[in-house]
């Protein structure tokens, strides 16, 4: 029984965990080289690598992968400058620090159909929004966010979910640094910069690097924020690789070519895995 | 942490700051709670008015246009089903890798969590074909296997390391003792991890609430989740601000009030406990 036992209790994680890995997998590698279009099902063959080049020479595609790319970077960029200056300013106690963190955190919890619609409509409203409010108070004509600034937008929805997240995480990285080290370094009289240089930011690079991976890995398949606020227009202007593949699939129903981008996807969400998997592999060691 | 600290000048900036930036951040929340009390003509009003008498008209009425119950119920069933299915099939295999070390167990574990590396949208085409031929499209059932499975490395990965604090002298005890496999788990491993079990329960539960691909790719009016009553808001019909922020408002209260509660352990089982 002992060696029997830990395999059969085993088994039926890894066995759904696989066919949900392998099964999806195989069907889009299939996919991606026949012809199969859901609204012309009598037309079907292999036609080799002719999706993929449907999907890459199309003109939304390098458009997609910029799209992507500002997407992942402004927002990865805004959440670990901000997060860090946050968790920093909340490590010291001061008054009211338990509220402080519940408000802090609660963007993290909303679904992004409810964070896509209050921006949206609530805030980036031209007219009635509040920030139009706020440049009327000033003096200064209210922007029409979503149509001519469509990306900058999302990356803002975006950000205000996620920057809790990285917050949360530094806070818990300079929550366990060694505090005698940093009375030491006061005691001799150093600066809050040099503090800042040689020992808070040497100690957050850990996490800043998990943060930085676990949202590559999120944020490359934004989806949600997109679908209920520009439809990745106006024209393709805030479509990234996720939307495009999905109107490849259900709104164009060319399930080959959308196959074909599905890969190209998953091939970019890969090389970014394997750097959090070699750092998270490192940590089971210990 | 009862160290004691003086009122100095830094300890005033660093309040005025902190709130400061926590204010700024919760204010568009701040600011639906407020509009879902409103009329709709005080929703929008220009300028804004903070001082209102509060009416819970709106809520009376997103329930009323469009079935909130409905669409409530299918969130709470999705979500509740795939954590408890999620969780009887993980605590096993956490189980046997916690307690009947295995060489390949760090191969496994790895393997695990690079299934969930694969973004969602990649297996798009292949789940929609197979939920269609299926005859799942629009089902509660479709959204609590993909649930299920989405969230099932984060649950091995979370049980694992809950187990793994156990020492296993204790478990080996209960076996001399002649304890069955199960009466092992259920009088003494369950008893001990029991906050480990809740806080991947926790966890679960957030993630399935909030998921908001599959729910708009494999679901709409029938088998549709809180995600998806909220998307069809999308649709320009006129200005209902009031009336979205109260439908909003029912969609988040419940996972952001436990949110709250499960904020640190959300933040280990997200970072697979790569850091502390």
């Amino acid at each position: 029984m002992n060696r029997l036992l830990p395999r059969l209790l085993l088994t039926p994680a890894v066995a759904t965990l696989f066919l949900w890995m392998i099964v999806p997998l195989v069907m889009t590698i299939y996919f991606s080289v026949i012809r199969y279009n859901l609204m012309q099902p009598d037309q079907t063959g292999f036609i080799g690598l002719e999706n993929f080049e449907y999907f890459v020479t199309d003109p939304s595609f390098g458009t997609a992968v910029i799209n992507t790319l500002l997407l992942l970077g402004s927002v990865i960029g805004i959440t670990v400058i901000f997060g860090v200056a946050i968790a920093l300013l909340i490590n010291e106690p001061f008054a009211g620090r338990g509220l402080v963190r519940v408000l802090l955190i609660s963007p993290f919890f909303v679904m992004p159909t409810v964070n896509a619609l209050l921006w949206k409509n609530m805030m980036m409203n031209p007219i009635y929004g509040v920030l139009a409010q706020v440049w009327m108070f000033f003096g200064a004509t209210p922007v029409d966010w979503l149509t001519d600034h469509p990306l900058f937008s999302i990356i803002v929805m975006v950000s205000w979910q996620w920057l809790p997240f990285a917050t949360l995480i530094f806070m818990t990285a300079l929550q366990s640094m060694n505090r005698e080290q940093l009375e030491a370094a006061r005691m001799d009289g150093a600066t809050y910069g040099q503090q800042l240089r040689y020992l808070y930011i040497p100690h957050l690079g850990r996490s800043v690097a998990v943060v930085v991976m676990i949202e590559m890995i999120f944020l490359l398949s934004v989806f949600a924020e997109i679908y209920t606020t520009t439809g990745g227009g106006p024209g393709d202007a805030s479509t990234n690789v996720a939307f495009l593949i999905f109107k490849q699939a259900l709104l164009n129903f060319d399930a080959g070519v959308a196959s074909a981008g599905a890969l190209f996807a998953v091939v970019l969400a890969n090389i970014a895995a394997i750097f959090l998997i070699r750092m998270v592999g490192k940590n089971l060691d210990k | 942490m009862a160290r004691q600290t003086t009122f100095t000048p830094a300890y005033a900036a660093r309040t005025v700051g902190a709130w400061a930036v926590a204010l700024l951040l919760f204010f568009p929340l701040g600011w639906l709670l407020l509009t879902a009390f409103k009329t709709e003509l005080q929703a929008i009003a220009i300028p804004p008015e903070l001082f209102f008498s509060p009416t819970l008209e709106n809520f009376h009425e997103v329930q009323e246009r469009s079935d909130y119950l409905h669409y409530a119920w299918n969130s709470v069933v999705t979500s509740v089903a795939s954590t408890l299915i999620g969780l009887a099939i993980a605590a096993p295999a956490a189980y046997a890798m916690a307690f009947h070390k295995g060489k390949r167990d760090k191969d496994i574990l790895m393997w695990m969590l690079s299934t969930k590396m694969m973004p969602a949208v990649g297996a798009l085409v292949p789940i929609y074909v197979l939920a269609q031929k299926s005859h799942l499209l629009d089902t509660q059932l479709a959204l609590i296997i993909v649930f299920t499975l989405s969230n099932l490395p984060i649950m091995v990965w979370m049980l694992y390391s809950a187990f793994k604090d156990i020492p296993n002298e204790i478990l080996e005890a209960a076996r001399m003792d002649g304890a069955t496999l199960w009466q092992e788990a259920s009088k003494v491993l369950l008893p001990l991890s029991l906050g480990g079990f809740a806080s991947t329960g926790l966890l679960c539960l957030v993630l399935s609430w909030n998921e908001a691909f599959w729910s708009l790719n494999l679901t709409a009016a029938q088998g549709g989740t809180l995600a998806t009553l909220i998307a069809s808001y999308s649709s320009p019909e006129g200005l209902f601000w009031a009336k979205l922020s109260a439908a909003s408002l029912m969609a988040i209260a419940p996972i952001v009030i436990f949110g709250w509660f499960s904020q640190k352990q959300l933040v280990q089982g997200l970072t697979f406990g790569a850091v502390k």
